[in-house]
């Protein structure tokens, strides 16, 4: 496991519009070619958290942030980072699926025709190595053309998580990816992850704290905004710093 | 009585009455188009497709003129209206969404559905036929189109607002600029329901009669020229109906008859589409 810090968050702060504070004062790294998992219960500012690596909150007016996040080295909070750029380098994975309604091969060439590819020979191929990648291949290989929406909600956010390794990603941030899947599913997608560190950083908001013991190397504990602690997961998991990091890991609350 | 009893007298009497209102209109609906269906029948030969109207008076002659010139019209105002329609329903409901401008301009927009076509007629009549000089194609396309551009405002806005906002995070979070967002994801998932919003307004203003009369008028000529005044089927059923012969009426049936299922087959391609797409 690398030490190699790929996202550093200092003092972050993030107001939504009407003046809601989010997050608060949040210092965190994330290491490279790691699984961070982010946990706490809801509404504590996970997933807003993870909504600021990739600027996603840009989308919706007087959304407001202060303070850093360092992402190799240069500050993506800043006024001059190109979103379209940083999004490009930083992928994301949501709740639910989130098929195009196009075939299944137009929605990972959509990625790759946004990339430049367009020769139809290097879209096969990058459809291909995609789905390969996300361990789809198999079960789509003679079905390209079929409507995505006719894939089940397992295959469905494997097929996103192609789409989204198909443009090449530094780092993929995951957001429940599993909450709306059933087991064997979900156990694909935590295999997938697993291998996917390999070449590139995970960040994982996840409900399941049994998921994020098993899949991750570190862990943030969020509440109220406020991250409470942040450590390798094994020592969250078996002997947390914190009191209230120990209550929630051991279900007492959340 | 006990009033369950009173309730359920209630309720069928209200039963009665709106069943009563529903047949009461459609036996209208009905009996029009079965009129037009008898009456148009008879008259519809191949001749009515192949010759221009003959000589006031004299039997035979077509209705060549009036099927080209309303093609052409209904073409044009399609041309011209769809995309401003498109492309103003796509403001509203991306740029501006949630902004007072697209409160503004859709409240707007449900006004102008409801302005009277004749209004919209003598609107045209005053800017494009009177200072130009004569009636012409172009200005019966043109005030067509005014027609068109609100109905189909309307429907993209409401069909881009029912395609989920999270497909639209998915695209951006590949990295898509807003505009390739729009195009090629969300024109996607609304496509039907903009088709159908498109098929449906072209079906509300081929059959206008009004504001043609005012700005194409009309031509017993066989014409393609938009820069000049052309026939149209519904002013042409419109003087044919209200004129002295005989051969005439028949004529105006068979144009009735035709714009009639030309209307009906747009309007059921419309709604088949919409039941295709949300089954």
């Amino acid at each position: 496991m690398s030490e190699t810090v790929e996202i550093e968050v200092k003092g972050l702060n993030f107001h939504y519009a009407g003046d809601i504070h989010a997050l608060k004062e949040i210092d965190l790294t994330i290491h490279k070619n790691a699984v961070t998992a982010l946990i706490g219960p809801s509404g504590c500012g996970k997933t807003t958290l993870l909504r600021c690596f990739n600027r996603m909150h840009d989308l919706y007016p007087k959304n407001r942030y202060e303070g850093e996040i360092y992402f190799q080295g240069s500050n993506i909070l800043s006024k001059e980072t190109d979103l379209i750029d940083l999004r490009s380098r930083i992928g994301m994975v949501f709740q639910k699926p989130t098929p195009f309604p196009m075939s299944i091969f137009d929605n990972i060439a959509y990625g790759l025709k946004l990339k430049g590819v367009s020769r139809r020979s290097d879209l096969a191929e990058g459809v291909e190595k995609a789905l390969m990648h996300a361990a789809l291949w198999d079960e789509v290989k003679d079905k390209l053309g079929a409507s995505a929406y006719e894939l089940s909600g397992g295959q469905q956010q494997r097929l996103v998580i192609a789409r989204a390794l198909a443009v090449n990603p530094e780092v993929l941030l995951f957001d429940e990816p599993t909450s709306a899947l059933d087991p064997i599913s979900t156990a694909k997608i935590e295999e997938l992850a697993t291998t996917l560190k390999k070449e590139i950083t995970i960040v994982i908001v996840t409900h399941n704290m049994q998921q994020a013991a098993r899949i991750s190397d570190w862990t943030g504990f969020l509440m109220l905004g406020e991250l409470i602690e942040f450590g390798r997961t094994d020592k969250i998991f078996t002997s947390p710093s914190e009191k209230l990091t120990e209550d929630y890991v051991t279900g007492r609350f959340g | 009585m006990t009033r369950e009893q009173k309730r359920k007298i209630e309720g069928s009497i209200a039963l009665s009455l709106s069943t009563m209102a529903a047949f009461f209109g459609l036996f209208w609906l009905v009996f029009i188009l079965g009129d037009v269906l008898v009456h148009g029948i008879k008259a519809l030969n191949l001749g009515l497709f192949m010759n221009d109207p003959a000589p006031a008076g004299v039997e035979g002659g077509g209705l060549r003129n009036a099927f080209v010139g309303q093609l052409m019209i209904t073409l044009f105002a399609t041309l011209i209206g769809v995309p401003i329609g498109v492309l103003g329903g796509t403001f509203l409901a991306e740029y501006a969404r949630g902004r007072k401008i697209a409160r503004l301009i859709s409240i707007l927009a449900d006004i102008m559905v409801s302005v009277p076509s004749i209004v919209i007629g003598t609107f045209i009549y005053a800017i494009l036929v009177k200072p130009i000089g004569h009636f012409s194609g172009w200005a019966g396309s043109v005030a067509l189109a005014i027609i068109m551009v609100p109905v189909v405002l309307r429907t993209t806005e409401d069909m881009l607002s029912l395609v989920p906002w999270t497909l639209r995070e998915a695209a951006f979070a590949l990295g898509a600029p807003y505009y390739k967002v729009i195009t090629q994801v969300v024109y996607r998932g609304a496509a039907t329901g903009i088709l159908t919003g498109i098929l449906l307004s072209i079906a509300r203003v081929a059959g206008e009669t009004a504001p043609l009369l005012f700005t194409s008028f009309n031509n017993s000529f066989f014409s393609l020229d938009m820069k000049k005044p052309i026939s149209s089927l519904t002013v042409t059923i419109f003087q044919y109906a209200m004129g002295p012969y005989d051969s005439w009426h028949t004529q105006a049936w068979a144009a009735a008859f035709v714009i009639t299922i030309f209307i009906l087959i747009l309007t059921i391609t419309g709604r088949l589409l919409v039941k295709w797409r949300y089954r």
